[in-house]
């Protein structure tokens, strides 16, 4: 298991590293490069000249990048040009973390709750009309764009019939004390109900939005799973010893059938990440998809790196860790 | 020498040898399942109207899709488009063009997005795959270390990322923005198939006849990995076509509006969606249909394919 781990370990780093390399080229080949995307187009020569040769830009490639490398591993990501000037993009990255956060987490949570249990009443009822529904109905939810669905939830819930707030993370002047960073627990921290309740009506359609992604994988993974498991000798056995229904569910087959509900959550996290910047970017969510949305659109090149960089490093290190953890539950991984 | 089967044995033998599963190969088999699918036909009639659509688009489109015709209707400071009318069913958009003709087009857009980035998905995967696979040692260890680095980010933030590498982006930059991070996908896919018969017993009888590495690769292992890779290229469509309608949503769609996509009238229309939903429901709704419909396909012919399902 240790080597294991180590290999694994290694593995991450060495992507982390390429990968960090490959953006710092791309980030030198965007239209105009570096200097027009921190001067802006009507830059005068000599400033340009200037910063060029502060950010050390006409030195060969590979010693700039380990000049970035040393930077980097002091914590200097740079400061953000365009969404919110003059900030360490760290900075910027740290105060939008605890939103995303929230935002992921529920809808993983929407897709879990919702798609653990149709999938296996789906696959109880196999070619049924309620199985042949839901099917149905998760192919739509994979077919219909986030942010589509994200708008016609808006358009419906908060525009037209005003049940809930159309953006934003909660209302202005609540007055909410900042403990975390995550609002909906520092609510509950201060016994601030009235502001953790303001948060979760703010996340409930982004949490919907964004949660059929899971859902309908999850949905699938479960349904296809519980199938392959309820054929197994073993569930016939707890049968035929006169056990309980509820016990040969519990026990039995929904036990074994979560292994590869496991694995692709962990492989959801990239899905996620995406759809957060599609469903922040329609509810106006001040997290980190609405960062790099905004990023982009005002070309702050140094905050879109670190958040790239960031959501790879995100994605890397929970599917690590969904490894070593299927790994631990199966030893016959690590033999491999 | 003349055999001795009683003529009962013979007729037994002849029965099952006429009768058995050895007649019926594994695309036969497949296609017998298919048919029976009602996920299938669905799929298959949808994508059939499509293609159709797509092909005869610049025909049977009532009007040019670029030309504002409807401007006169339009008004920005009243916030107006101009309605449904005779000979345009749908009405103009915001900026007085054939809603209905635009939509009729932007089917062979969409096409063309869909299969072209799937191409390049699957020519990258395709080269990167049969490396790996079929030479393995460090060949396969660089390649997939490539690979790993390509999947460390989520295919939707590579697309944006390559995306706004271009100046002015256009269709063919959406292509390879939302083509590249298919390669991975296929290159895992090919490097199974390709590590599962390397050891197998045909891949063995070819190798010890003396036929040549290249040979082997294309005529004996390639062939092989065909139908699962139809149907990864199948789903990889829909994919593409959704990946290009959040890059346009994002901004960083085609700015060609002569040439409309469904994915580029759908973001375009986000900014007036409060006051002119039907602007953004007709694109949607067209690429949901599609996408649904090539899902449909692609599950379909995945179920169909599984050995595990062979009876």
């Amino acid at each position: 298991m240790l080597r294991y781990t180590v290999r694994r370990m290694l593995q991450l780093v060495l992507v982390l590293v390429v990968l960090s390399f490959l953006l710092f080229i791309w980030l030198r080949n965007l239209p105009g490069g570096p200097v027009t995307a921190l001067l802006g187009d009507r830059s005068t020569p000599e400033k340009r000249a200037e910063l060029t040769a502060v950010l050390g830009l006409d030195q060969p490639i590979i010693v700039q990048y380990f000049k970035y490398v040393g930077r980097v591993l002091q914590g200097n990501f740079g400061q953000s040009t365009g969404v919110s000037p003059g900030t360490e993009v760290v900075d910027v990255f740290f105060s939008r973390f605890g939103a995303t956060i929230e935002l992921a987490i529920g809808a993983m949570i929407f897709g879990l709750a919702l798609g653990i249990p149709l999938g296996y009443i789906a696959a109880k009822r196999k070619g049924g009309v309620t199985d042949n529904s839901l099917i149905v109905l998760s192919l739509v939810g994979i077919a219909v764009p986030v942010f589509f669905l994200a708008f016609l939830l808006k358009y419906a819930f908060a525009v037209k019939w005003g049940l809930l707030p159309p953006s934003g993370r909660q209302s202005p002047g609540i007055g909410a004390t900042r403990v975390t960073g995550f609002f909906i627990l520092d609510g509950l921290i201060t016994r601030e109900w009235d502001a953790s309740w303001d948060s979760v009506r703010h996340l409930i359609l982004p949490w919907i939005a964004l949660g059929t992604i899971p859902f309908a994988v999850i949905f699938r993974i479960t349904r296809g799973s519980v199938l392959e498991v309820q054929g197994e000798d073993f569930v016939r056995t707890g049968e035929a010893k006169g056990l309980t229904s509820t016990t040969i569910r519990n026990r039995y087959v929904l036990r074994n059938a979560m292994l590869p509900v496991i694995t692709v959550t962990g492989l959801l996290t990239g899905a996620l990440l995406t759809g957060a910047v599609l469903t922040e970017t329609v509810f106006a969510y001040p997290g980190l998809g609405e960062a790099l949305y905004v990023g982009f659109t005002k070309k702050d090149y140094p905050l879109v790196q670190l958040l790239i960089l960031a959501a790879a490093a995100a994605f890397v290190i929970i599917n690590t860790l969904v490894d070593l953890a299927y790994a631990y539950v199966d030893p016959r991984i690590r033999a491999r | 020498m003349a055999t001795t089967y009683s003529r009962a044995r013979k007729q037994r033998i002849d029965a099952l040898v006429t009768s058995g599963d050895e007649g019926t190969s594994l695309l036969a088999d497949a296609w017998v399942r298919l048919k029976a699918s009602p996920l299938f036909w669905v799929g298959a009639v949808i994508i059939g109207l499509f293609l159709v659509l797509a092909i005869i688009a610049p025909w049977i489109a009532p009007n040019d899709p670029g030309a504002q015709l409807l401007i006169g209707q339009t008004s920005r400071a009243r916030n107006a488009i101009a309605p449904a009318q005779p000979g345009f069913p749908l009405g103009g958009d915001t900026q007085g063009r054939d809603l209905f003709s635009r939509l009729i087009v932007g089917a062979r857009q969409t096409l063309l997005v869909g299969i072209l980035a799937t191409v390049i998905g699957l020519i990258g995967g395709l080269i990167l795959g049969i490396l790996a696979g079929a030479f393995g040692g460090w060949v396969d260890t660089i390649v997939m270390r490539v690979v790993d680095v390509m999947l460390s980010i989520p295919s939707l933030l590579l697309a944006i990322s390559i995306g706004v590498l271009f100046t002015n982006p256009n269709l063919t930059s959406v292509i390879i923005a939302v083509g590249i991070p298919q390669i991975p996908v296929f290159a895992r896919l090919l490097r199974g198939q390709m590590l599962a018969q390397r050891e197998s017993d045909h891949v063995l009888a070819a190798r010890s006849l003396g036929v040549k590495r290249s040979a082997i690769v294309l005529r004996h292992m390639l062939p092989n990995s065909v139908s699962p890779v139809i149907v990864q290229a199948t789903l990889v469509i829909a994919t593409s076509i959704l990946d290009a309608a959040a890059l346009s949503f994002l901004g960083l769609g085609s700015q060609d509006v002569s040439q409309p996509e469904w994915g580029q009238m759908l973001g375009e229309a986000q900014t007036s969606i409060d006051s002119h939903p039907q602007l953004a429901f007709w694109p949607a709704g067209a690429i949901i249909v599609v996408v649904l419909g090539f899902t449909l396909l692609g599950e379909a012919l995945r179920e169909a394919i599984d050995p595990k399902n062979r009876r």
